[in-house]
């Protein structure tokens, strides 16, 4: 077990209803590190990072970031992260840099701080032109690289990053992972991740954990988990772990909602 | 710059940047100036009521404060449906700043929206009796979209989706308004109508706001403002509460 671990979880669970979503996980992620969370739809990824995110209450289980228990210390907690959700969740009807600013300051991040920091971010997303429109005309990507840089204004410890590349071509992911790697090894990052392409897990993560049915069912290096598989790749080590059967079946009625949603709206939801 | 600040100036800007919003939601008072205000008015000035737009004008102020607000504070459905509500509940504010911050910011757009519905009605013909009362009226503007703000957010604090708007409009709004005394004056009611009229909070505040807008009150406008801030503490209260269990 790592040393200095910024985020653990012991015995986690979050039920909805009679409805296990998340069945007593346990994990830690040393600090520093590019931690990959991967599992089928519905296995309670979300649900994990919105209870280490203060969203969720834990059914019950201990967790603490960054040495705050974030259950009991909500307001501490939440100055040690920057999350990019898996939806969308900008103001469509204020410009890119309102967006940043409203952030910003709800953070307590003083004025010419803040000002700097969203004119170097805006580059660094490539929206530096774009600072000014709505972001209601913005493309899927350009919303995203925002919600990117949004996160980092209060210069997080952590990055939760849930689905941070869907509906993004292959050029801006690219672009994307690169930029988490730098913020990773220039600034000391730690980065908790979800994604669906195990190829871009396989090359960005240190570790990875692998979630079904709300269990932590492996755990290591993508080199740990193709050994013990004795799989070529991650992908097929992900199917050899998870099985190949559709998770539709039991998968609840927001579930549905929410891939069809991604389906009929690709880049916005 | 402050939390507070911040959202209120989000609502703000979102309100300035809506003009079909705004000039939408102008056609109905408009409406209810013309047709009531002047088709009323011959009946209304023979049954000794004297000028039935005077009488009127503030009760559609209020009107246009109270679908604001309300709307102002439903409006946080959306917030929550489009993801924003998330971006502000992961950030270290206490949830309580946040729903004050967007109770002040609903409204502030409510009272600018009554201001407007104000300045209508001067273009109709209507005078304030004492233009030095104008300043309470303001505050009773204020007040009435406080209250109906914060009772749209509390509203909104337990409804994960807009299906229930109408339910919301046909069975709570519409009903606050035209049992407010908004539309005829308060005295020789049935006993039913006149029961009615003392539980909806918004009478209260048309009552003040005419008392300020044309010197005739019902009731004794400290009483009718005490029992509108009642309201508007007690609807904070509830929608705190609401608002601080919602899970996303
Ligand atoms: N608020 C909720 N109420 C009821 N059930 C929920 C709720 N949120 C999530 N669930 C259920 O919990 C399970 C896990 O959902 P979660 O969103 O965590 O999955 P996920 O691993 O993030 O999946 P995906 O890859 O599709 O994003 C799903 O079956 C989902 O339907
Ligand atoms: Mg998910």
């Amino acid at each position: 077990m790592p040393t200095d671990a910024i985020i653990t979880a012991q015995d986690l669970t979050k039920k909805f209803g009679d409805f296990t979503a998340v069945n007593g996980i346990s994990f830690e992620v040393p600090r520093g590190e590019i931690f990959a969370f991967l599992g089928p739809n519905g296995a309670g990824k979300t649900t994990t990072i919105k209870m280490l995110t203060t969203l969720l209450h834990p059914t019950s289980g201990q967790l603490t970031i960054a040495g705050v228990d974030p259950v009991k210390d909500q307001a501490g907690a939440r100055r040690t992260f920057g999350i990019v959700f898996q939806d969308p969740s900008l103001d469509d009807e204020l410009t890119a840099v309102e967006n940043l600013e409203l952030h910003g300051v709800l953070y307590g991040v003083a004025g010419s701080i803040r000002r700097k920091r969203i004119d170097e971010l805006l580059g660094y997303v490539d929206l530096a032109d774009r600072r000014d429109d709505l972001v209601k005309h913005f493309s899927g990507g350009m919303k995203r690289r925002l919600e990117i840089a949004r996160s980092l204004i209060h210069h997080p410890q952590i990055l939760f990053l849930d689905e941070p590349t869907v509906g993004l071509d292959p050029q801006t992911r690219n672009k994307l992972w690169e930029y988490i790697r730098k913020l990773n090894s220039e600034e000391g990052m730690t980065v908790f991740l979800t994604t669906h392409y195990m190829e871009e897990a396989a090359k960005i993560a240190g570790r990875v954990a692998i979630m079904d049915h709300g269990r932590l069912i492996a755990q290591g290096t993508s080199d740990q988990l193709i050994e013990q598989t004795k799989t070529a790749n991650l992908e097929d080590a992900f199917l050899a772990l998870t099985g190949d059967a559709l998770r539709d079946e039991d998968a609840s009625n927001a579930d549905h909602m929410r891939m069809a949603q991604k389906m009929w709206r690709p880049g916005r939801r | 710059m402050n939390v507070l600040y911040i959202l209120w100036l989000r609502q703000i800007k979102r309100y300035l940047r809506s003009r079909a919003r705004i000039i939408g939601s102008l056609g109905q008072p408009i409406l209810f100036l013309f047709a009531l205000g002047f088709g009323l008015g011959p009946m209304f000035q023979k049954g000794g009521g004297g000028s039935y737009l005077d009488f009127l004008a503030p009760g559609v102020i209020a009107m246009s404060i109270l679908f604001t607000a309300i709307f102002s504070g439903i409006e946080m459905i959306w917030d929550r449906q489009f993801g924003f509500l998330k971006e502000t509940f992961v950030a270290p504010v206490p949830r309580l700043t946040i729903m004050v911050g967007r109770t002040l910011g609903g409204a502030t757009v409510a009272t600018l929206q009554g201001f407007i519905v104000f300045l209508i009605t001067l273009i109709a013909g209507f005078r304030p009796d004492s233009w030095s009362l104008l300043p309470l009226a303001f505050l009773c503007m204020f007040l009435i979209a406080l209250t109906f703000t914060a009772l749209g957010t509390a509203i909104a604090s337990s409804m994960e989706d807009m299906q229930g708007f109408q339910l919301i409009m046909n069975f709570l709004v519409m009903p606050l308004f035209f049992l407010s005394g908004a539309l005829f004056p308060l005295d020789n009611l049935p006993s039913i109508l006149a029961i009615l009229v003392r539980i909806d909070p918004l009478s209260y505040g048309v009552d003040a706001l005419r008392f300020s807008l044309i010197g005739v009150g019902h009731w004794p406008i400290g009483m009718s403002l005490g029992i509108l801030s009642g309201c508007l503490v007690l609807f904070m209260l509830v929608g705190s509460w609401l608002f601080s269990r919602i899970e996303l």
